[in-house]
């Protein structure tokens, strides 16, 4: 088995390990290595075809498959190490990966390793969906491969089960599949599409218009044989259930990250999240292992995932010089209305870093909301925000991390109305 | 698929059924000089109950003493370890736990250990309250005691049928799928014609292996002696996190009043927990329901509650082939020359050696001259299971193959060449869920989500076809 040393090990070539190994690059690291399993790198905006990508760092408007390229080709001009259709299999040691590829198994050991593996979406078992096991049912990721990558035709009439923003992006391959959506099934009582520039609004209205959101609802069966023939959709609020005829049903969001990786390394995982548990500077509770992007929560925009990556390089090169591994923190526990909190992790602040933000999604609607964080007694933290809307995030400033004090346990984060 | 080669003459045994027991027969017959077919309505092998078990292989220690079920399988167990081995097929002797949980379940513990003994499963003894604890430390409090069958394995329940049927055909059995036999004339002489909307086929000796449907095919015959009820089973696969949470298959403790359900480590390395056992009128109702599963959810919770903790990554349901009779119905009609393997309940996968190895013995009492053939080749399945080495893990295979280091389903590492060689394997996967079943290709954690597209188009490319047919789009 081949065998090599490497400073820095990126796991993942999306949107974050790129932007990370970039910023290294730029930082005066020489010697990083990136491995991406799939042919091509770029991660998952290759396979999103519709504009919306490049916002918050590229600073232009782009579709997925020209923002990933361009994540490359700046790879490329550095002379970023990418080795592709190489994947991470195990640990063999606390900073050694184990990975296989057509050219056969190779450990590398690492001083850093950084994982950014992304996120997937749940599918329908994993939504325990009752019904058959029929041919036509989609995740949007595997339905924008079908529809994008193999140019195929997917079917006729189809129910798209959710209503947030990646609901559109089913939405839209649908329409360039020909295939028309019939309904948006939601548990929530109203969308979550909120948040979406306004061109986007635009062109989506006539879609929208065709696919009616059916609220506090869920698809509590799919009947059919060979291929779906229809779903009932249950009113969550009367219990009734109505047949709805289709050859095709997407399941949208619901977001897990792919934190195999992560956990078979015995990386502390965090309970909201289901991503590691990280600090501020998406340092992990295992020494040397970092984590960015979408594996920490789930679905960003990928230009937060990519910025993501630029934090964690700065953090990466912190480390490798100053073995800042064991840092004294406190979790950060979200109440009962808040799905995840990340970082998750409170960490004395360090002047080296610049001030960076806390993210939070929320189970349900709250609008107006109060964000308010406290440590024991003392409230360290607290915000009026307009409305927090369910599988959306919101991001806040950190600077109340300054005021945790690290002998007094958790750090209580709650919204309330 | 079909191997056949006109013009036909007629073979001297059709099997119809290619389902673990079908198969089975089959494998046992080409050992000898006779020409046989192996016939299936699906378009592959094994679509029938035999791919939705719980693929526990049984020692038989429970079985109703005196009965066939329990004569076949013991030996059935004895035969499939020289063969599963042998032929590469996935499995692991991991023990079974049976867990008493309130009195009732207590009480039947010496019982069954009687049961046990009485079946020849000698090395079945009792556990002790702490002893359980030590064996399952995971399990819910509250448990009073037990019993341990260290036979109890767990197997692959589709590497079986397709390892006996590659190796049947291997030895000149002929297959024939996508063949619905819908009735049974006699021809010239001896002879039989088995006919569907596929065409007829001639045979001299007929036998019913049509599992879900072999009440139907006895009726063809004249015999109204049992009626099959198909009996669903629900089962909820665990993502592989929950492997380490349990050590041996626990198995439930029959008392007449309530169904337990099982938990089990499967070769893959995932967790299942079920089945549900539920009457249906409708033999084609294969999907799950949301009883069902609520129920299997409930059930999980009172067992192994850290398991509901892990993604689910799969759920299906399968329908055992159960009847008015509390036994197996193989019955042989020699003046008919036709022989009913049947009713093959809920211990099929386990029973198949047994039953197949009985059958050939009421093929020569019924006159079947058996003459070994000179040359018999063996088959090996390439490995699945997580005890065995995966290509993406071996050197040596990838030093071969490059394509065994491509993968191209990631949760379940299933690489480009696995897939390669399913597609062009002596029994070829011809739709997606062939191949599904003969690599693992998307039965993963993410179903697809990054793959589906991919393997799709791979199979789409094989078979010179669009990729949309295989998902089943009509224009
Ligand atoms: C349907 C859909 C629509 C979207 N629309 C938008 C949008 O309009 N605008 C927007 O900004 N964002 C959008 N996004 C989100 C965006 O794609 C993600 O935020 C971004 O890709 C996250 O980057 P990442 O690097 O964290 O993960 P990914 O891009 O998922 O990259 C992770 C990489 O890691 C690799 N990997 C995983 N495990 C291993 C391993 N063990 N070994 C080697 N490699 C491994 C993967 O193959 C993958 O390439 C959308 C996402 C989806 C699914
Ligand atoms: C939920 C569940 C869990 C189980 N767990 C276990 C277990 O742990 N261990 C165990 O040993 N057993 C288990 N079993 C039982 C086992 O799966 C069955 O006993 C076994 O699969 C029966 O095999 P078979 O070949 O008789 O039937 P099948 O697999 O159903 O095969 C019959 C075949 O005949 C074909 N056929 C039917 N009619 C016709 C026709 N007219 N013309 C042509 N072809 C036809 C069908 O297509 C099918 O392929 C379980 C069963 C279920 C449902």
């Amino acid at each position: 088995m081949k065998q090599r040393k490497t400073e820095v090990l990126i796991v993942g070539a999306g949107p974050a390990g790129l932007a990370a190994a970039l910023e290294l690059k730029r930082l005066g690291l020489t010697d990083l290595l990136v491995l991406e399993r799939d042919p091509v790198a770029g991660g998952m905006p290759r396979f999103c075809h519709h504009t919306g990508f490049g916002i918050l760092d590229r600073h232009r408007l782009m579709t997925g498959p020209g923002y990933a390229a361009a994540w490359v080709a700046d790879a490329k001009r550095q002379q970023v190490e990418l080795l592709t259709q190489t994947t991470v299999i195990d640990w063999t040691g606390p900073l050694t990966c184990l990975a296989t590829g057509p050219e056969g198994l190779q450990e590398i050991e690492a001083r850093a390793v950084l994982l950014a593996t992304g996120c997937r979406e749940r599918p329908r078992a994993a939504r325990l969906v009752a019904g058959s096991r029929s041919q036509g049912i989609f995740t949007t990721g595997s339905l924008q491969d079908f529809v994008h990558h193999l140019n195929c035709r997917v079917g006729k009439r189809a129910v798209i089960v959710g209503a947030e923003k990646v609901s559109l992006s089913a939405l839209m391959t649908l329409a360039k599949a020909r295939c028309r959506a019939v309904a948006m099934v939601t548990s929530f009582p109203r969308h979550q599409f909120y948040g979406i520039y306004r061109p986007a609004k635009i062109a989506l209205a006539d879609l929208l218009h065709r696919a009616p959101v059916k609220v506090n609802s869920a698809v509590h069966q799919i009947l059919g044989h060979e291929r779906v023939e229809a779903v009932e959709i249950k009113n969550l609020l009367t219990g009734d259930c109505t047949s709805t005829p289709c050859d095709t049903v997407v399941f949208t969001g619901d977001w897990i990250p792919d934190y195999e990786l992560a956990r078979s390394g015995g990386v502390p995982m965090d309970a909201g999240t289901l991503g590691p548990a990280v600090d501020r500077r998406l340092r992990t509770r295992k020494a040397g292992v970092f984590a960015a992007g979408n594996l920490l929560r789930g679905a960003e925009t990928a230009d937060v995932a990519a910025k993501e990556g630029i934090l964690v390089a700065r953090s990466i090169q912190t480390f490798l010089n100053h073995h800042d591994a064991d840092f004294p923190c406190v979790p950060i526990v979200p109440d009962a209305a808040v799905r995840w909190v990340s970082p998750n992790l409170a960490s004395p602040e360090d002047a080296l870093m610049p001030c960076g933000k806390v993210r939070f999604s929320v189970k349900d609607f709250y609008r107006p909301a109060r964000v308010r964080i406290e440590q024991a007694d003392q409230v360290l933290f607290e915000q009026r925000l307009r409305a927090c809307v369910p599988n959306t995030s919101y991001a806040i400033s950190d600077h109340w991390m300054t005021k945790v004090n690290f002998a007094a346990g958790p750090v209580r984060f709650s919204v309330v109305q | 698929m079909t191997n056949l080669k006109p013009p036909m003459k007629p073979f001297d045994v059709a099997i119809i059924g290619a389902g673990v027991v079908g198969c089975a027969i089959a494998r046992q017959l080409s050992r000898y000089t006779l020409q046989c077919v192996l016939i299936d309505s699906e378009p592959d092998l094994g679509m029938g109950t035999s791919k939705a078990s719980t693929a526990i292989w049984h020692t038989g220690f429970d079985a109703k003493p005196g009965t066939l079920e329990a004569r076949l399988l013991t030996r059935s167990y004895h035969l499939l370890e020289d063969y599963v081995p042998q032929a590469g097929i996935a499995y692991e002797r991991s023990g079974a736990v049976l867990v008493a949980w309130n009195e009732d379940q207590f009480n039947a513990l010496p019982g069954l250990l009687a049961k046990a003994h009485e079946n020849g499963v000698r090395d079945v003894h009792l556990l002790s309250v702490d002893q359980v604890y030590e064996l399952e430390p995971r399990l819910n409090a509250g448990a009073l005691g037990g019993l341990m069958v260290p036979g109890e394995s767990i197997i692959c329940t589709y590497g079986l049928p397709l390892a006996m049927a590659t190796e049947a055909a291997a030895n000149g059995v002929a297959l024939q799928f996508g063949f619905p036999v819908k009735s049974v004339a006699s021809g010239e002489g001896a002879v039989q014609l088995l006919s569907g909307p596929a065409g007829s086929l001639a045979c001299r000796y007929v036998i019913n292996a049509a599992g879900l449907y072999s009440d139907e095919i006895d009726r063809l015959y004249g015999y109204t002696r049992f009626t099959v009820t198909p009996r669903r089973g629900e089962l909820i696969v665990f993502d592989k996190f929950a492997r380490p949470l349990v050590n041996h298959v626990l198995l439930p403790i029959p008392t007449g009043k309530t169904k337990g359900v099982l938990v089990s480590p499967t070769v893959y390395g995932n967790v299942m927990l079920g089945p549900t056992a539920e009457d249906l009128k409708d033999k084609t109702q294969k999907g799950t329901s949301n009883e069902g599963l609520d129920f299997l959810w409930k059930k999980g919770e009172a067992i192994l509650s850290p398991l509901m903790k892990e993604e689910v990554t799969a759920t299906y349901a399968g329908l055992r082939a159960a009847t008015e009779h509390s036994d197996y119905q193989i019955f042989p009609s020699a003046e008919q020359r036709y022989i009913c393997v049947g009713g093959i309940r809920s211990t099929g996968i386990s029973a198949s050696l047994g039953i197949a190895e009985y059958v050939q013995g009421l093929l020569e009492e019924m006159g079947v001259a058996l003459q070994p053939k000179a040359e018999y080749q063996s088959v090996r399945l390439p490995p699945l299971g997580e005890a065995q080495t995966r290509p993406y893990r071996s050197e040596s295979a990838i030093a071969a193959d490059p394509d065994f280091g491509r993968i191209v389903c990631h949760c379940e590492r299933v690489t480009a060449g696995e897939i390669k060689n399913a597609l062009n394997s002596a029994i070829p996967a011809t739709t997606l869920d062939g191949l599904r079943r003969r690599t693992r290709c998307m039965q993963g954690r993410c179903q697809g989500f990054h793959c589906h597209a991919d393997v799709s188009k791979m199979l789409a490319d094989h078979l010179g076809v669009k990729p949309a047919s295989l998902i089943g789009y009509k224009e």
